[in-house]
């Protein structure tokens, strides 16, 4: 973390004006710090603790007598709406349907960027234009006409398994929050990868273009191998994004079996019967948001050099 | 029939004409420098022979085969680019081999050709690092290297040396000039730098703002440039090229060349080309280059027609190997070439030697050269 750095003034006796300001400024840091993990402290101590302790104790207080019963209980036992089975089964649709759809947007976005910078047609700032626009659309705005389509499609998944006896994935709850998240990403994701490769030096292209490389392969061979920066910001601001979505999963698929995570960590929550279950409920919090902790730890160091890269020339 | 052919070669970006009619050809194993400032055109040249870019009109030839239209992959030509362009993913080997590669040549086959061409290049114990691990002068013998092991019709090479420190950029057109000798490749070249165009090439094509300003051998354009912009942009130092007027009668005409604050001096010229006459009292461009006007003891013994005069020398500059003189002449600073050991001193005057055999005269109206 870096600290604004302040001019020193000359001080006439005692502390000097530049150890009351680092004072001041490491204060202050230490203080903001203090907000944001105290939240974050207390779900974890809370998922440890009995519910006679969360009852009886202190908030902040260590748990006196630390189990893993919450954790169990929130992935396998809690209920979430009428059926009690846990959050494991959402969980997994969650993975099911974050990983094609940060795949394939992040593909996409980086075929994109390639044509938008490498094989330039008339009208391509105007193409790029649009793109960017659709980084700026609201989620609420494309919610309705997007129902729409999506039950239009169903309906011709219906008509193709009359047909062909396969609906090839269309109306299919987990198949739609992937197309809705590959569309919606897809400005982004274009965005990243067109600003990257307008720095990316044009001739090694030439040059495997006389060395005979196709289309493709130069995008496999050449373009694919020398993105990895950007590559894993954008996987991590799509997996981000995607995972931590409730508006979409809960408008598209709010019931039934194909619910994400965050739609069924909703319905734990707002359960109306019976006491709440606090420790449970942290606890299935937490896993929630275990995943994306786990892609900014293993995935995050290239994440800040990733953003600079392209910014300074070299 | 020459071996490269261009004919008529134009190239429209929009309403921007970028080529205006490029008409070249080279000989099996030439070694044809297109040589110019920026932004003359010169590289889209090369890009166009490359297939890097599409042309408007014309047609271009490799061997008898017009390639205008094919895929760059399918032109048999090799090029090595500016930056290197050597793919930072992939070691020295596989940057060598790509080309194959894509090609489909099985994999024994490839490992020969890498080992012949890092032989000759001497690259051998590089194979296996990465460009990033490479110095400036071991990228340029990789980036060469990629361009030889395709054996191909004609090497393509876009300002390879501008991104090399000054000692070794001599090194390596030494290399380069060895490398055509006794490969007896076919090449054709780009640079901005005259020099490395004069000691190279075969044949000089000096453009600007996409014409080809002159077409011919170093020492042609270099003796006979046909216009002010060749002679101007070819030479170091370059020609003195002093506004002059003709003086003289009939058969016996004379530069004559204003001084400040003194008389005319006024050459006479033994043999002046036949269109001189024509400007009889008129001004001209009168070119000479520094090493054609010296101290009397150092100028040329066998030239037919030397003049001497007295001039005033402003400013001295000893270079080791020569020394060169700036006097003042029709208004410009005029810069000969003299013996290292010349005793001269500046703000006076000495007599300097103009060789009129190598002198040229220029139209100032349209710049074209007086024959």
């Amino acid at each position: 973390m870096s600290v604004i750095a302040t001019p020193a003034r000359q001080s006439t006796g005692g502390i000097s004006a530049r150890t009351v300001n680092r004072i001041v400024i490491y204060g202050l840091l230490a203080l903001f710090a203090l907000f944001y993990l105290m939240p974050l402290f207390v779900m974890l101590v809370t998922s440890f603790k009995t519910m006679d302790e969360i009852q009886n104790g202190n908030m902040l207080a260590l748990p006196q007598a630390p189990t893993f019963e919450p954790w169990l209980k929130a992935w396998g036992e809690t209920c979430v709406g009428l059926t009690c089975a846990g959050i494991k089964g959402y969980f997994w649709n969650s993975i099911k349907m974050v990983v094609p759809a940060v795949l394939i947007s992040t593909l996409l976005g980086a075929l994109n960027g390639y044509v938008l910078t490498k094989w330039r047609f008339r009208g391509h700032t105007l193409v790029f234009g649009l793109m960017l626009f659709a980084c700026f659309i609201p989620f609420q705005s494309v919610l309705l006409p997007m129902a729409t389509i999506l039950g239009s499609l169903g309906r011709f998944g219906v008509t193709l398994r009359n047909a062909t006896g396969f609906s090839f994935g269309l109306g299919n709850p987990t198949v739609n929050l992937v197309f809705v998240h590959v569309v919606y990403g897809l400005g982004f994701t274009t965005l990243f990868f067109r600003n990257y490769y307008e720095a990316f030096p044009t001739e090694l292209v030439k040059a495997a273009q006389v060395d005979g490389a196709s289309f493709f392969q130069i995008f496999r061979r050449i373009m694919l191998p020398n993105s990895m920066p950007i590559f894993v910001v954008t996987v991590i601001y799509q997996f981000t994004n995607i995972w931590n979505d409730f508006l979409f999963a809960s408008a598209y698929a709010g019931t039934g079996d194909a619910m994400p995570m965050t739609v069924a960590l909703n319905n734990v929550v707002n359960t109306s019967t019976g006491v709440v279950e606090y420790n449970v409920n942290m606890a299935a919090a937490m896993i929630a948001a275990l995943p994306t902790l786990l892609v900014y730890v293993v995935a995050g160091r290239y994440f800040v050099r990733g953003l600079m890269a392209g910014a300074v020339k070299g | 029939m020459a071996f490269l052919e261009i004919n008529g070669l134009r190239k429209q970006f929009g309403s921007v004409e970028i080529l205006k009619g490029i008409d070249v050809d080279l000989e099996k194993g030439g070694f044809l420098v297109l040589v110019g400032p920026s932004g003359c055109g010169k590289s889209t040249l090369l890009n166009t022979i490359a297939g890097l870019e599409t042309i408007t009109e014309g047609e271009i030839r490799v061997d008898g085969r017009t390639i205008n239209d094919l895929h760059p992959s399918k032109r048999d030509i090799a090029m090595v680019f500016q930056s290197y362009a050597l793919y930072p993913n992939m070691t020295v080997a596989g940057n060598i081999a790509f080309g194959m590669e894509m090609r489909g040549v099985p994999a024994a086959e490839r490992q020969k050709a890498i080992d012949k061409v890092a032989k000759v290049l001497q690259i051998g114990h590089l194979l296996q690092r990465k460009p990033s691990q490479l110095s400036g002068g071991q990228r340029q013998r990789v980036a060469m290297g990629r361009a030889l092991v395709r054996d191909p019709k004609l090497f393509l090479f876009d300002e390879p040396l501008s991104n090399l420190d000054a000692k070794l950029r001599v090194d390596m057109r030494i290399e380069i000039k060895r490398l055509h000798a006794t490969t007896g490749t076919t090449i054709v070249y780009v640079t901005h730098d005259q020099i490395e165009a004069m000691t190279l090439a075969t044949k000089i094509a000096v453009m600007r703002d996409g014409e080809v300003q002159q077409f011919g051998t170093p020492a042609e354009i270099y003796n006979n440039p046909t216009n002010l912009f060749v002679a101007d942009f070819m030479g170091s130092p370059a020609m003195n090229l002093i506004p002059a007027t003709i003086g003289g009668n009939g058969n016996a005409l004379s530069v004559v060349l204003q001084r400040e604050a003194r008389e005319p001096i006024s050459l006479p010229l033994a043999d002046a080309p036949t269109g001189l006459s024509a400007f009889h009292d008129k001004p001209i461009i009168f070119g000479v280059r520094p090493e054609a006007l010296t101290d009397p003891e150092g100028a040329e013994r066998n030239a037919s027609n030397i003049a001497t005069a007295d001039c005033h020398i402003e400013v001295v500059e000893p270079a080791g190997s020569d020394t060169f003189a700036v006097t003042n002449l029709g208004g410009k600073a005029v810069v000969a070439r003299l013996r290292a050991d010349a005793n001269i001193q500046p703000g006076t005057s000495t007599p300097l030697a103009f060789n009129l055999t190598k002198a040229v005269f220029f139209d100032p109206a349209t710049e074209n050269r007086i024959l």
